[in-house]
């Protein structure tokens, strides 16, 4: 059952990605990928991590994905699509089809090692997921935690300086 | 109560500070100069306090730091101060003509151009000054010593719109360089020597306790002590260094006064009494600061005669009262050379400042009648008396006093150098004559200048011979004060064999808890009976006014004596005139040699290979540069190209690799 | 039984995906979209290693890849607005004017 699912939401996800790449039309890329993220937080609920897939389909499906259409209608692209979107066809395939023989050898001669952390299944059944991510967050993760919410706010200020009209 | 002695320094400082930085702002002479001026006059009164706490005091040396410099191991050192009898009477030299000279410089800058900037200058001297008489270290004395130099440097080109001042500066600095080399390559060995033993220290008074541990007389003490020697040689302008002296005097006559003649140039009679103890253990040094200083006393003396600048005149007078100084420490006589410092500060200033005086009026004279003539040429003067009684009394005092006439202050110094030199046990009659012969030419020459300078008939132009001005108030009180301290300055330090009324020899007995130790491990003293040193006496005043007769004679019963002497003797007059040619043979030997090395490195060195080196790699940078900029295309797609390509092949590389 | 292996292989799989589009496509926001699924295959590997060797440690990082991602959002897609006015237009290869 779970071996169905997970071939099945991973050529869901394939597929999605491809026509990310391959749609003319910006709309429907972004409608591609939105389905690819979805497929992803299906997998992460599998993975036993129920927060990040609700975080996943806020943030990236939510958040990002809103804005990023908001963009393709601001700026009218959906209609506006040249004749010949695409080039390098042959070398990026080449290269992506390269890159994926190295990264699957890789992985293949990979031994995954350094199981048995303190985090089991067990451990999340009863804990829940939400607390842990939270406790790690909040205790040993403090700083990097202040630093990406300074991060976000000069992100803020970016965008705003940089779509202002006149600098 | 001793705890203020880091206040003596301190004052000038300040003074130097707010002059320097606010001077241009202030404007105002009078605010400057006070300013300057009183800080000088704090100090005096920190400097007397102090010294009259040692004097009622028990313990005689005191030491006072502010804080640590640098602690390197087993090695500290302190910002710190030494104050012991030596060193007081230093402070109060230096304070006390220093506050007098700078009450001078009021008047006689008035109106120059960089007003503050002098008595910043001064001041910043005078701190200098003081670090260098007060440290307790050699390493704080080393600052005092390169901060006098670097003053002195200042101050020499004060006027520096002209090329003479620019270049007497540019030499006092280069020749004063090498005496600092040797000061360091002494304080460097004498650190290493005395380390070698497993004491390192720079502190003097542990310098002095630890001494014992070299040997006495051995090569290792003489090359230390011959090394600080150089140093005093540079600092002291003795032979063979002394060149830049005399042409310091492109420099405001205060600062001759100050720096030239009173304090800094003695602070290589300072430094060996500081020594005292490791000179008295190298007798070879010892002889050889004898005959360096009795060559110098005789030499320079020898080219004053034929100057006519007034104060190239006491220029070389300086150069050969230091040169007595030095004699004085070479045959052991510490105490007598201190002595001599100390009266020659108070009859040198006066003078100085006496010849300053003149040229002040001089100028005002000359600039009244729109003369371009040169106010410090002595041939132009003559019966100024009249228009200057104050210059000419306090001037003809110190001339006495230089000239060792009894109980002026320079008899008692002077007499007991020479008695030293004749007695002691380092001593030595060729250096006693060289030292007799060079008194009688002081007395001439200084007489030499006090006649053509206020006696006989007056030949300045005529358009602006009445209009000679005596000097204001500022300017003849330090005038007055110094003479009455020339004329009884001496008094502290009367020699036993003509003390009748028992009042013992003062000076001599403040100083001995500094030098008697040194002198008595060494065996240094003076053996002989009380009438030969009153025989001896009345021989150097007989001297003395052989020399006043003979002034008196060529000057000013027949002035046309020297023009027939220059007539009759053509060839040794221009040898004088040009001062033995020392400049000329120095530019020869070293200056124009150097200069070569120099003009070598940079056309053939510098140009073809430092520079051929430099342009090389920009060339080659530049080269690739260009290659490779084609590669920047600007388009995203050849940087994401470049970036998958690189990750495959790092990927590639763990894979297969 | 689903291994961490099929899920580094999935992640590899939709990784290069995303490398072929940045390759190929010429609209920036287009290229912008497959960076977001290079990030999120990535962000998969994260977690598919983390629940493997039993730590927090992973999953926190996708955390903060998430916030670089939202960051980067924000700022890119305002620089492209501001490319659309410049140039009417967002093919970057219309952008060529950073060179020599």
């Amino acid at each position: 059952m779970e071996a169905i699912l997970f071939y099945l939401t991973a050529l869901v996800a394939i597929l999605a990605a491809f026509f990310v790449t391959k749609c003319r039309n910006p709309v429907n890329s972004a409608l591609c990928l939105v389905t690819n993220f979805l497929c992803l937080a299906v997998l992460y609920v599998m993975l036993e991590a129920p927060f990040m897939a609700a975080i996943q389909i806020m943030v990236y499906a939510g958040a990002i994905m809103v804005l990023i259409v908001f963009v393709i209608m601001l700026l009218n692209l959906g209609t506006a699509t040249k004749s010949v979107y695409t080039h390098g066809l042959l070398g990026g395939g080449v290269l992506s089809v390269l890159m994926l023989f190295l990264t699957n050898r890789f992985v293949a001669n990979g031994q995954a090692t350094g199981t048995g952390g303190e985090i089991t299944s067990e451990v999340i059944q009863s804990y829940g997921h939400t607390e842990l991510i939270g406790k790690a967050m909040f205790t040993d993760f403090l700083l990097p935690f202040e630093i990406a919410s300074i991060l976000l706010l000069v992100a803020i200020i970016g965008a705003v300086v940089l779509s202002k009209r006149k600098v | 109560m001793y705890n203020n002695l880091w206040l003596i320094p301190f004052f000038p400082l300040v003074g130097s500070i707010i002059n320097g930085l606010l001077g241009k702002k202030i404007k105002n002479e009078k605010v400057i100069g006070g300013l300057g001026t009183l800080m000088m006059f704090f100090s005096f009164l920190v400097a007397c306090q102090n010294f009259f706490g040692l004097r009622a005091s028990e313990q005689k040396v005191f030491q006072e730091s502010i804080g640590s410099w640098m602690s390197v191991g087993n090695l500290q050192i302190d910002w710190g101060f030494l104050l012991d009898p030596l060193s007081a009477v230093m402070i109060l030299v230096v304070t006390g003509v220093g506050t007098l000279i700078h009450l001078y410089s009021i008047g006689y800058m008035h109106g120059e151009e960089g007003f503050y900037r002098f008595f910043s200058y001064l001041n910043l001297f005078a701190c200098a000054m003081l670090f260098l008489v007060l440290g307790n270290n050699a390493l704080v004395m080393f600052i005092g010593w390169e901060g006098v130099g670097l003053c002195s440097y200042l101050l020499i080109g004060y006027y520096f719109e002209k090329k003479s001042a620019g270049d007497a500066a540019k030499k006092a600095f280069v020749v004063n360089r090498i005496g600092d080399f040797g000061f360091l390559c002494g304080l460097l060995t004498l650190f290493w020597a005395l380390g070698s033993k497993g004491v390192w220290t720079m502190n003097f008074i542990e310098i002095g306790e630890n001494a014992h541990l070299l040997e006495s007389g051995g090569v290792l003490i003489t090359v230390v002590t011959l090394c600080f020697f150089l140093g005093a040689c540079g600092k002291s302008a003795q032979l063979p260094l002394y060149t830049w002296l005399p042409d310091a005097m492109e420099g405001p006559t205060p600062v001759s006064a100050l720096i030239h003649a009173a304090t800094m140039v003695t602070a290589g009679v300072y430094m060996i009494g500081r020594m005292n103890v490791l000179f008295a253990m190298a007798p070879t040094t010892m002889m050889t600061i004898a005959f360096v200083g009795a060559a110098t006393a005789i030499f320079a003396a020898s080219i004053g005669f034929a100057q006519n600048d007034i104060k190239r005149v006491l220029a070389y007078s300086t150069v050969s009262q230091l040169g007595f100084m030095f004699m004085a420490m070479g045959v052991g006589a510490f105490t007598a050379g201190i002595f001599h410092l100390m009266t020659h500060a108070f009859f040198k200033a006066c003078l100085f400042l006496g010849s300053g005086s003149v040229i002040h009026g001089m100028h005002h004279a000359y600039h009244h009648a729109h003369l371009d003539d040169d106010p410090q040429d002595m041939r132009n003067m003559g019966g100024l008396r009249k228009f200057m009684p104050i210059t000419h009394w306090t001037y003809f005092i110190s001339c006495l006093a230089i000239a060792g006439m009894p109980f002026f202050s320079g008899f008692f110094s002077k007499d007991e150098i020479l008695w030293w030199t004749f007695a002691s046990t380092r001593g030595s009659y060729v250096v006693y004559g060289i030292g007799a012969i060079a008194a009688c030419m002081t007395a001439f020459y200084m007489f030499r200048s006090l006649f053509m300078t206020f006696y006989g008939e007056q030949k300045t132009d005529a358009r602006a011979k009445d209009h000679i001005p005596e000097s204001g108030l500022t300017i003849t009180i330090p005038l007055m004060v110094l003479a009455g301290l020339a004329t009884v300055g001496g008094l502290i330090g009367i020699p036993h064999a003509i003390d009748i009324f028992h009042v013992g020899n003062l000076f001599h007995d403040w100083l001995a808890p500094v030098f008697s130790q040194a002198q008595q491990l060494n065996v240094i003293e003076a053996h002989g009976s009380a009438s030969v040193e009153i025989a001896l006496m009345i021989l150097s005043v007989l001297i003395g006014l052989a020399g006043i007769a003979g002034a008196f004679m060529m000057y000013m019963k027949n002035p046309e004596a020297p023009g027939k002497f220059t007539a009759k003797f053509p060839g040794l007059h221009k040898i004088v005139f040009n001062k033995w040619y020392v400049d000329e043979l120095y530019d020869f030997l070293f200056v124009n040699p150097c200069k070569r090395i120099g003009t070598f490195l940079w056309r053939g060195f510098d140009v073809k290979v430092v520079d051929g080196v430099v342009n090389g790699v920009g060339w080659v940078a530049k080269g690739i540069g260009a290659g490779l900029k084609y590669t920047q295309s600007g388009y995203l797609h050849n940087y994401a190209v470049a970036m998958v390509v690189g990750v495959v092949v790092i990927v590639g590389y763990y894979v297969f690799g | 039984m689903i291994s961490v292996h099929h899920y580094l292989l999935l992640s590899a799989i939709l990784f290069c995906i995303g490398t072929f589009g940045v390759l190929t496509r010429k609209n920036a926001i287009v290229i912008f979209m497959c960076i977001e699924v290079m990030l999120n295959s990535v962000n998969l590997t994260f977690i598919a290693l983390s629940r493997h060797v039993g730590n927090m440690d992973g999953q926190i990082f996708v955390f903060f890849v998430m916030t670089v991602a939202a960051a980067e959002a924000a700022v890119g897609l305002a620089l492209m607005i501001a490319f659309f006015r410049n140039r009417e237009s967002i093919d970057v290869d219309d952008f060529n004017m950073l060179k020599w």
